[in-house]
């Protein structure tokens, strides 16, 4: 009935494991509690669980990912904590088992269920307001692409007190990702986790570039649509059109793992490169996925917090999607010391070297907004500054390891570590957070209180930098990424100063987490209107939060920042007749399919087929069933559309 | 609900220049097929990376017969051509001729299906395995993934025709059904490239 | 206010005005591709067991003709055409194969080169013990 899981795979054994299982279980009965005693399961069930509204799903996206980050950080705190401890004859307190999943579990994590889903909830809830439209295009599908995002982020919990983790790294190359060498359930978790929550990120990307290129607002045409919408749809872009190469190999390491096959093995004729050149050919699309809505978030901080129109629109978009375009040309340079040979590797580096020139174009755009206009340093600025400076460095020791024989020496050293680090944080976080201060008041009606969030950014820059940069050193003193013990006494200095980062950060999340609390205790003195800002595009002319059904009658666009001429020129935006909106019904497609895709992951997992069988007719049942049901719609009558003053 | 604006410079979601949902479903569907497209290229540059590496088996092209994987095409192919039919009569609402051109292409489906079981179990029983060499993986997978594609769309098929027979053609019925129409025909440009560049390359004469 | 029949509802399924068979073309447009299809799949399984050519020349030609079948399929069952609204399919479709020869020709290149460059795995193994 359980296949083969028994009580043995519960590693009671375990304290820091048995701990936090401890924790999450109290603090989910905490909740179930709640729910019951004040009554509110109905509204969670209404509200929340069954809602395809773009602005909730987007929510719930960036819940996910705050979750998880919690979950990610600590497995870095663990990291840097053994590091600091682990020299000589003290083995630290992660035996090398153990710290396989924490590296492991920490790069998945941070990557597939906060980064991404961060992202995604950000271009859920704005995209919609930017273009003037009411929903996305397929609003249930939507809500189905977070549940199975959420699926994905559960089994990857579940792994921590049912069985293990992989122990493979965040990419579980073969061969030691295959049964031979890891026979135990990590992996399988791994696998499948990625692949359910692989669906809900395919699906997303179809319904944002099908929202952006057919539901803008009438007038607005491709030319004149914000920034971070080009960037989401750059993104989507990339989602679609690499997203199906993870599937596809991520497929093939499941068929060799549960029937046998030889695509990556040692034997048969199997070709472990293959899977590494495959897994970089969705890979480093990927992290332009993650970076490019970040780009959009700054170019509308820039723009707005200047008072300015953002400099360079044209050669924004143009660099936008040339990157997009040479994002599927430069895999290689994550394999550069692979035997592939100075052929490939010469042209790789150069493609690699040439992807920086687009993103140079856009610093330079972002520092000519900046000039001459009178800059605001509220926190939104303050995360993109800190981007810029961070981001600047981090590409360029990218630009530095482009050179294949450079990157012969510091391949998979901490200087890789701590240049991936440098623009993930510096670009994806930091523009995350950026865009989360940003948007939070018209995504709730209240503000964020900015004294604590100035403290929490100041916390995350120097702690990066404290973290980070120590690093870079090591990775030329030949420190190698993935230890948990080291000999060498020159490098402790360094760790310790990197541990004291990871705390300094730690600080910054705490502050981050005091200034929600706060701020939400005290919303009834902090609420906005429409336009905190003083913002330029669509989303700041409706109110904070916007009603459900965004826009009460369609603007009328015709030229970039449409909101802000309106203001500059005293032009209505949109009209004030009133007339019935229909909009889409709630659904619970979403919630009961991750319901299902979790039971058939954990039972692909755990070798428990009749589990898998069921849910796949399930959810076969339940597509079937949505189908069947034309009446998917309600109308309502919206408030009188306000003037735009 | 159908009202429309009539005061100057007003809009309305009833703007001629807004999409239908009929085309933003298509549009939508035809991504999902392109990112397909994406996915079953990824299994074709396994095979075409693998396909040598036999661990020592005979290269796989000796081991087909073209005349079965003829009379596939000829019947997916003919799915197509029906299943096209079977949208213009749609389209006109005319059910029973619909419905019977559905019923041929999932006839012509089944055929497919059936000659394409048929050939992998004697490949198998025969010796050459999904587990007996990369070459052979690949190609298992390749084939296999396309036929699982032809299955899951017979079983979508079948579903459409009994929405068709309880309910009629409705518009949301017919917006699906154009759905199912672009996976059926660029499941057979999949197979396109699946007999030319898996059967027939490198084939004996 | 009265609805008009000319304008399109929100959630609407057909935009009144345009021809109702739009979107589907003709009988004759699948005849067309359905014969024309079979042509091309008959010649390309002719030829790849006709000794009358190379082996390599056999490939090349029969890759030609696969990429014309899907043209047809494209052309006469799809109805892929230059009109405007068919614009943002053609620029998908185009970035689509762009990626796909990226992909199924960039990893035949690296692999290549890999494998030239690398013992065969069992090698390798053999080696290790």
């Amino acid at each position: 009935m359980f296949g083969k899981l028994t009580l043995h795979d519960i590693p009671f054994d375990q304290p820091i494991i048995m701990g936090t299982c401890l924790v999450l279980i109290i603090a989910i009965a905490g909740i179930v509690a709640y729910l019951t005693v004040a009554r509110k399961w109905a509204w969670l069930w209404k509200e929340w669980l069954t809602t395809v509204d773009h602005k909730r799903v987007g929510i719930m996206y960036c819940l996910l990912a705050a979750v998880m980050l919690l979950r990610g950080f600590s497995d870095a705190i663990m990291m840097r904590s053994q590091l600091a401890l682990a020299s000589h004859d003290h083995p630290g307190f992660l035996p090398p088992e153990h710290y396989d999943q924490v590296f492991s579990a920490h790069g998945t994590i941070m990557i597939f269920f906060m980064a991404m889903p961060f992202v995604v909830g950000l271009m859920n809830f704005v995209v919609p307001l930017q273009i003037g439209a009411r929903d996305v295009a397929f609003p249930v599908m939507n809500a189905v692409s977070f549940w199975l995002t959420a699926a994905g982020a559960l089994l990857i919990n579940l792994s921590l007190g049912i069985g293990e983790f992989a122990r493979t790294g965040w990419l579980a190359y073969p061969p030691l990702s295959e049964l031979a060498y890891s026979p135990g359930v990590g992996v399988d978790y791994y696998l499948w986790a990625l692949q359910i929550s692989g669906v809900g990120t395919l699906l997303s990307g179809i319904n944002l570039v099908t929202t952006i290129l057919k539901k803008r607002a009438p007038g607005m045409r491709m030319m004149t649509m914000p920034v971070f919408t080009w960037t989401a749809l750059a993104s989507n872009i990339l989602i679609i059109a690499s997203f199906p190469v993870l599937t596809a190999t991520l497929g093939m390491l499941i068929l060799d793992r549960y029937l046998g096959g030889h695509f990556f093995t040692n034997d048969g004729g199997g070709n472990p490169m293959m899977f590494i050149n495959l897994i970089w050919t969705w890979g480093h699309p990927e992290v332009y996925i993650l970076v490019l809505p970040p780009f959009g978030v700054f170019s509308e901080v820039m723009a707005t917090f200047s008072g300015k129109p953002l400099f360079g629109y044209r050669s924004m978009v143009v660099a936008t999607m040339v990157i997009t375009l040479m994002a599927f040309t430069t895999w290689v340079h994550h394999f550069f010391t692979m035997g592939s040979g100075a052929d490939v590797n010469a042209f790789f580096g150069i493609t690699t070297m040439l992807i920086a020139i687009p993103t140079g174009v856009k610093v330079f755009n972002w520092l000519f907004t900046m000039y001459g206009g009178r800059l605001v340093y509220s926190s939104p600025v303050l995360w993109t500054i800190g981007f810029m400076v961070t981001f600047t460095i981090g590409g360029m020791t990218g630009v530095l390891m482009a050179v294949p024989p450079v990157d012969f020496a510091l391949h998979n050293s901490l200087f890789l570590i701590a240049h991936f680090h440098n623009v993930v944080i510096g670009a994806v976080v930091f523009g995350c957070f950026a865009g989360f201060t940003y948007w939070f008041p018209k995504a709730f009606g209240f503000s964020l209180d900015e004294r604590l969030g100035k403290s929490a950014f100041w916390c995350w820059f120097a702690g990066f930098y404290l973290a980070f940069m120590p690093l870079y050193a090591l990775g030329l003193m030949g420190m190698t990424r993935r230890l948990n013990h080291y000999d060498n006494p020159a490098w402790t200095p360094y760790l310790l100063v990197a541990w004291s980062g990871a705390m300094l950060i730690l600080v910054g999340i705490i502050l981050q987490i005091a200034q929600l609390i706060i701020s939400i205790r005290t919303r009834s003195r902090r609420r906005v209107k429409a336009d905190p800002w003083n913002g330029r595009t669509l989303e700041w002319a409706i109110s904070s939060p916007p009603p459900v059904y965004n826009f009460a009658t369609l603007p009328m666009v015709d030229r970039i920042d449409p909101y802000w001429s309106a203001k500059v020129n005293g032009t209505p935006l949109m009209s004030y007749a009133s007339e019935e909106i229909e909009l889409p019904k709630n659904s619970s497609l979403g919630f009961l399919m991750a319901f299902f895709a979790v039971l058939g992951g954990f039972g692909m997992i755990w070798h428990a087929w009749w589990a898998a069988v069921v849910s796949l007719i399930a959810i076969t049942a339940l597509m079937a069933r949505e189908s069947w049901d034309e009446d998917d719609s309600y109308t309502v009558s919206p408030e009188p559309a306000r003037s735009t003053r | 609900m159908n009202t429309m604006l009539t005061e100057e410079g007003t809009f309305s979601d009833a703007h001629p220049l807004l999409p239908t949902r009929q085309q933003v479903a298509g549009f939508g569907f035809y991504l999902y097929l392109l990112s397909d497209g994406i996915l079953f290229a990824s299994l074709f540059a396994a095979f075409a990376v693998l396909r040598g590496a036999t661990d020592g088996g005979p290269q796989i092209q000796s081991l087909f017969e073209l005349k079965n994987a003829y009379i596939e095409t000829v019947a997916l192919l003919t799915s197509s051509f029906t299943c096209g039919m079977a949208m213009i009569a749609a389209d006109r609402r005319r059910r029973i001729k619909a419905q019977l051109l559905f019923l041929a292409t999932v006839l012509l489906g089944l055929a497919f299906l059936n000659i394409e079981v048929h050939e992998l179990f004697k490949l198998s029983a025969s010796g050459a395995t999904f587990s007996s060499s990369a070459a052979m993986t690949a190609f298992f997978t390749l084939v296999g993934t396309h036929g699982l594609h032809v299955t899951v769309g017979l079983i979508w098929l079948l579903i459409s025709m009994a929405q068709i027979h309880f309910k009629g053609i409705t518009d949301g019925v017919f917006r699906r059904l154009i759905c199912f129409s672009l996976f059926w025909h660029v499941l057979d440009i999949v197979w396109i490239a699946v007999f030319t560049f898996v059967y027939l390359v490198g084939a004996a004469p | 206010m009265s609805a008009t029949s000319t304008v399109i509802q929100p959630g609407s399924e057909r935009t009144p005005g345009l021809r109702r068979s739009g979107s589907h073309g003709s009988w004759q447009s699948y005849v067309i591709g359905y014969v024309s299809a079979m042509v091309l799949t008959a010649a390309s399984f002719w030829l790849a067991k006709s000794p009358l050519i190379t082996p390599s020349s056999a490939t090349a030609a029969v890759a030609v003709l696969a990429i014309a079948q899907m043209l047809v399929h494209l052309i006469f069952f799809l109805h892929i055409n230059t009109s405007p609204e068919h614009k943002t399919n053609i620029w998908a479709f185009i970035l689509t194969m762009v990626i796909i020869v990226l992909v199924v020709v960039g990893s035949m290149w690296i692999m290549e080169h890999l494998n030239d460059n690398m013992m065969p795995m069992d090698k390798v193994i053999d080696a290790q013990r």
